[in-house]
C-alpha cells in the first residue's frame, strides 16, 4: 500500500507532466509577426517551470487539505445526517455584526486620515457594484431567474442621464429616479417573451439582450453617439450647489458658500456619500421588500414554481416586477456612473461586465446582501491589489474564481434564511 | 428574380453555409456538454481559440522547416490542433468542473467565467496581444455560375470547410449511435446514477466528452484560422457566443439541433449582412433565437422538458 505521501506525489508528478504537455504550443512556443510573416520563437526552459510550479502546488494544496481534513476528523463528530445548527445561527450573528461593522467603515471611510483620492476613487467603484450585485440578487439570487445581460439596465440608466442632461438640460437627481423607471420599464419588457422560459434558455436570452443593447448603443450614431459615447455630462449637485472649481451658470459652489477651501477631494467625497446613500437605500428597500407579499412570492418562485402555481401565486407578476425592480436598481447604478465619470461609451458595457456582475452575486451566496458587499469588494480590490502583478493580475483573478467556487460551491455565505418562518417550526429552526 | 439577383442570393448562401458549418462544428460542444452535465461551458469559445492557436503555430512551424505539400500541412496542423486542444479541453474539465459536480447550478458557470478569463488572458500574456496574421493557406476556388456582371463563387477553403464538417457530422453520428462510447454517453445523458450503477464509468466518459467537444471545437479553429487568415486571443468569446445561439436555436442537448442551428445562425448573419446591414447582425441573429424560443421553448429540435412535481 502506498503512503497518502506517496500518493499525492504521484498525482502531483501527473498533474506537473500534463501542465508541461499543454505548455508546449502556448508557453514553449510562440510567433512573432516579421516582414516575412509569422516566425516561431522558443522558450523551453519556461515549459519546465510550468510543470514544476504545477507540480509543487498540486503537492502542497494536496498536503493542506490532509491536514485541514485531520483537523476536522480531531473535532467531535455529529452524528451522521445532521448538520451543525449552530453554524447557522453564528453564520447569521457574524454576518450581522460584519453589516453594522462594515456600514460604520463605509461612513467613516471619507473623514479617516488616511483616505486620499486613490481610496474614495476605488471605495466608489466598489459601491457601484454593490449597487449592481443587489440589483441583480434580486433577479438571480431572490427570483431565482437567471440573468446573463444584466448589464444593459446598467447602460440603459447610464445613457437615460447621458442623454437626458445633454439634450434636454436636465441634473442628476431630476434625471436618477427617471434613469431608473427607464431601466424598469426594460426590465418588465424583457421579461414578457421569457416567461415560459426555464433556467439555460434565460442565460442566452437575457445574455442576447444584453448584446442587443450593447450593439444598438453603438450603431445609433445620431442618439447614442456611436463608439465615441456621449461626454459633457453634468456632475451631480448638492441642493443647488456645485463641487466644480467654477460653477456653471446658475450654480454657487460648494467651496463659496460653505468657507472650506476648494479641493477636488470634496467632489470624489460628494460622490462617494451618494454611491453610499444608493446603496443603503437599495439594501433597506430590499429588505423591507422580503418581508412583503411580493418579496415572498419571489422566493417561493425560486424554491418550486409549480408549487407556487397551485397555491395562487401569480407566476407572472412575480417575474415581471422581479425584471422591473432588478433593472431599476441596475438603471440607478448606471445613472450614478455616468453623474461620476461625465462620459458614456459602450465599451463600458460589455459582456465581461454581466459576467462579473453574475460572479459577485453567486461568489458572495446567492439571496445573501453581505456576500454581495464582500464579493464586490472582491471583485474590485483583488484586480487593484494585483497592480504589482500587472499582467498577470486577470489570470490570478481568473484561477481565484474558479478556486472560491471549488472551495466554497454555493458561496461565501450560503445559507439560505427564509424571511419567515411560522412559529410552529420553531424548534428546528433554532 | 433575375439571374443578377438570384447569383447574389446563391453566393450568399454559400458563404453562409460555410460560416455556418464552423458555428456548428462549435455548437456540438456546448451541446454535448449540456446534455451530460446540464452545465453551460462558457469556456467552450476560449477552447476553440486554443485550437486556432495551435494551429497558427503549427502553421509557421511547418513553413519553416519547408513543408509545401498542402494536404500533408493541413493533415499535421489538424493533429497537432485536435491533440492539444483536447489536452485543454480535458484539463479545463478536470480542474473546473469536475470538483463542482452537485454543487449548486450557478457554481459550474462561475468557474466557466473564470476559466474563461484565465485562459483568455493566459493566451493574451504568452502570445501577445495582437492580432497573428497568417499567409493563405489555400488559394482560389471555382466558379460555379457566371453571367453576366455577377458571377458564383465558392473558394476552395469554403469547399473545404463544408465538406469537412459533413465528414465530420456523419462519424461523430455514427460514433454516438453506434460504439460503446456513445451508448455510455446516451445513458449519463438519462441518468447518470443509473449509468453509474449499471457499470459505466461516468467520469470517464464526461472527461471523453469534453475531450470530443474540444476536438471538434479544434477543428473549428483551424478551418477559421485558414478562412480568415488572422487570429486573435479575443477570437473566442464571439464565436463561443454565436455558437451557444446555436445550440440554443437547435435545441440544446440535440446534436443534429446544434448543426442545423449553427447553419440558420450563419445564413442569418450572411444574408443580413448582405441584404440590410452588417452592423446589426447579431441583433438578427438574437432576435430569430427569442422569436423562435418564444414559441417553442426548448428550441427547433429540443425535447419538450417534462416537469415533474
Amino acid at each position: 500500500m502506498a503512503t497518502p505521501i506517496q500518493n499525492h506525489l504521484k498525482a502531483s508528478i501527473i498533474a506537473g507532466l500534463v501542465a508541461m504537455v499543454l505548455a508546449v504550443p502556448f508557453i514553449g512556443l510562440y510567433t512573432v509577426s516579421t516582414d516575412q510573416g509569422l516566425v516561431v520563437q522558443t522558450r523551453w526552459p519556461w515549459v519546465l517551470w510550468s510543470g514544476l510550479i504545477v507540480l509543487g502546488g498540486s503537492l502542497a494544496i494536496a498536503l493542506v487539505r490532509d491536514v485541514l481534513a485531520a483537523r476536522r476528523a480531531a473535532k467531535p463528530k455529529l452524528a451522521a445526517g445532521t448538520k451543525p445548527k449552530r453554524d447557522d445561527a453564528l453564520t447569521a450573528k457574524l454576518s450581522k455584526g460584519f453589516a453594522i461593522g462594515i456600514t460604520l467603515f463605509a461612513i467613516t471611510l471619507p473623514f479617516m486620515p488616511f483616505s486620499d483620492r486613490y481610496i474614495m476613487d476605488v471605495g466608489t467603484t466598489v459601491l457601484i457594484y454593490v449597487l449592481l450585485g443587489m440589483g441583480l440578487n434580486v433577479t438571480v439570487g431572490l427570483a431565482g431567474l437567471l440573468d446573463l445581460g444584466f448589464v444593459a439596465f446598467y447602460a440603459i440608466g447610464a445613457y437615460s442621464f447621458a442623454i437626458l442632461s445633454t439634450t434636454l438640460g436636465w441634473g442628476f437627481w431630476v434625471c436618477l429616479p427617471l434613469s431608473g423607471l427607464i431601466a424598469a420599464l426594460f426590465g418588465a419588457l424583457l421579461s414578457m417573451p421569457i416567461l415560459r422560459l426555464r433556467g439555460d434558455y434565460l442565460a442566452i436570452v437575457t445574455l442576447g439582450f444584453g448584446e442587443i443593447t450593447r450593439i444598438v448603443i453603438l450603431n445609433w450614431q445620431s442618439f447614442t453617439g456611436g463608439p465615441a459615447g456621449i461626454s459633457g455630462i453634468p456632475r451631480p449637485s448638492l441642493f443647488g450647489l456645485s463641487f466644480d472649481r467654477r460653477p456653471p451658470d446658475g450654480l454657487t459652489s460648494f467651496h463659496e458658500v460653505t468657507g472650506i477651501s476648494f479641493a477636488t477631494e470634496h467632489r470624489l467625497m460628494f460622490l462617494y456619500m451618494i454611491a453610499l446613500t444608493l446603496v443603503l437605500a437599495a439594501a433597506w428597500v430590499i429588505k423591507r421588500l422580503r418581508a412583503l407579499p411580493i418579496g415572498r412570492a419571489w422566493e417561493a418562485l425560486r424554491e418550486d414554481e409549480i408549487a407556487c402555481r397551485s397555491l395562487g401565486i401569480n407566476p407572472v407578476a412575480s417575474k415581471v416586477s422581479a425584471y422591473a425592480v432588478g433593472g431599476m436598481l441596475g438603471g440607478f447604478a448606471g445613472c450614478f456612473f455616468a453623474a461620476r465619470q461625465g462620459f458614456v461609451s459602450p465599451e463600458s458595457f460589455t459582456f465581461m461586465e454581466s459576467a462579473l456582475i453574475l460572479a459577485i452575486v453567486v461568489l458572495g451566496g446567492l439571496g445573501s446582501q453581505i456576500g454581495v458587499v464582500i464579493a464586490a469588494l472582491f471583485i474590485v480590490l483583488l484586480p487593484e491589489v494585483g497592480r504589482e502583478f500587472a499582467d498577470f493580475r486577470m489570470i490570478v483573478f481568473g484561477i481565484a474564481m474558479i478556486a472560491i467556487m471549488v472551495w466554497r460551491p454555493g458561496g461565501l455565505l450560503s445559507q439560505r434564511v427564509p424571511t419567515i418562518r411560522l412559529s410552529s417550526q420553531k424548534g428546528d429552526a433554532a | 428574380m433575375d439571374a443578377s439577383a438570384l447569383g447574389t442570393f446563391l453566393q450568399y448562401l454559400i458563404n453562409g453555409l460555410a460560416l455556418g458549418a464552423i458555428y456548428g462544428l462549435i455548437a456540438i460542444g456546448y451541446t454535448m456538454v449540456y446534455g451530460i452535465i446540464r452545465m453551460i461551458n462558457f469556456a467552450h469559445g476560449e477552447i476553440y481559440m486554443i485550437g486556432a492557436f495551435v494551429a497558427v503555430t503549427t502553421f509557421s512551424i511547418l513553413a519553416a522547416a519547408g513543408v509545401t505539400s498542402v494536404p500533408l500541412a493541413l493533415l499535421l496542423v489538424l493533429v497537432m490542433a485536435i491533440a492539444f486542444t483536447a489536452a485543454y479541453g480535458w484539463t479545463v474539465e478536470r480542474v473546473a468542473y469536475r470538483p463542482l459536480r452537485g454543487a449548486p447550478k450557478l457554481a459550474p458557470l462561475i468557474s466557466a467565467i473564470g476559466m474563461s478569463i484565465l485562459l483568455q488572458n493566459y493566451v493574451m500574456q504568452t502570445q501577445g496581444a495582437r492580432p497573428k496574421p497568417l499567409a493563405p493557406v489555400m488559394n482560389g476556388g471555382v466558379t460555379l455560375w457566371q453571367g453576366d456582371g455577377f458571377a458564383v463563387n465558392v473558394s476552395y477553403i469554403q469547399l473545404f470547410i463544408i465538406l469537412l464538417t459533413v465528414a465530420l457530422m456523419l462519424g461523430f453520428t455514427q460514433m454516438i449511435n453506434r460504439t460503446a462510447l456513445g451508448r455510455a454517453q446516451r445513458a449519463c445523458e438519462q441518468d447518470r446514477t443509473m449509468a453509474g450503477l449499471l457499470g459505466i464509468n461516468v467520469d470517464r466518459t464526461i472527461s471523453l466528452t469534453f475531450v470530443m467537444g474540444a476536438a471538434l471545437a479544434a477543428v473549428a479553429g483551424v478551418l477559421v484560422t485558414m478562412y480568415y487568415g488572422v487570429i486573435d486571443f479575443y477570437i473566442g468569446f464571439l464565436a463561443g457566443m454565436k455558437a451557444f445561439t446555436a445550440a440554443v436555436l437547435g435545441g440544446i442537448g440535440s446534436l443534429p439541433g446544434a448543426m442545423l442551428g449553427g447553419l440558420l445562425i450563419g445564413l442569418i448573419e450572411a444574408f443580413f449582412t448582405g441584404y440590410v446591414s452588417g452592423a446589426y447582425k447579431d441583433v438578427a441573429s438574437f432576435s430569430v433565437l427569442i422569436l423562435v424560443l418564444v414559441f417553442r421553448p426548448t428550441g427547433l429540435l429540443g425535447r419538450p422538458d417534462i416537469e415533474k412535481v
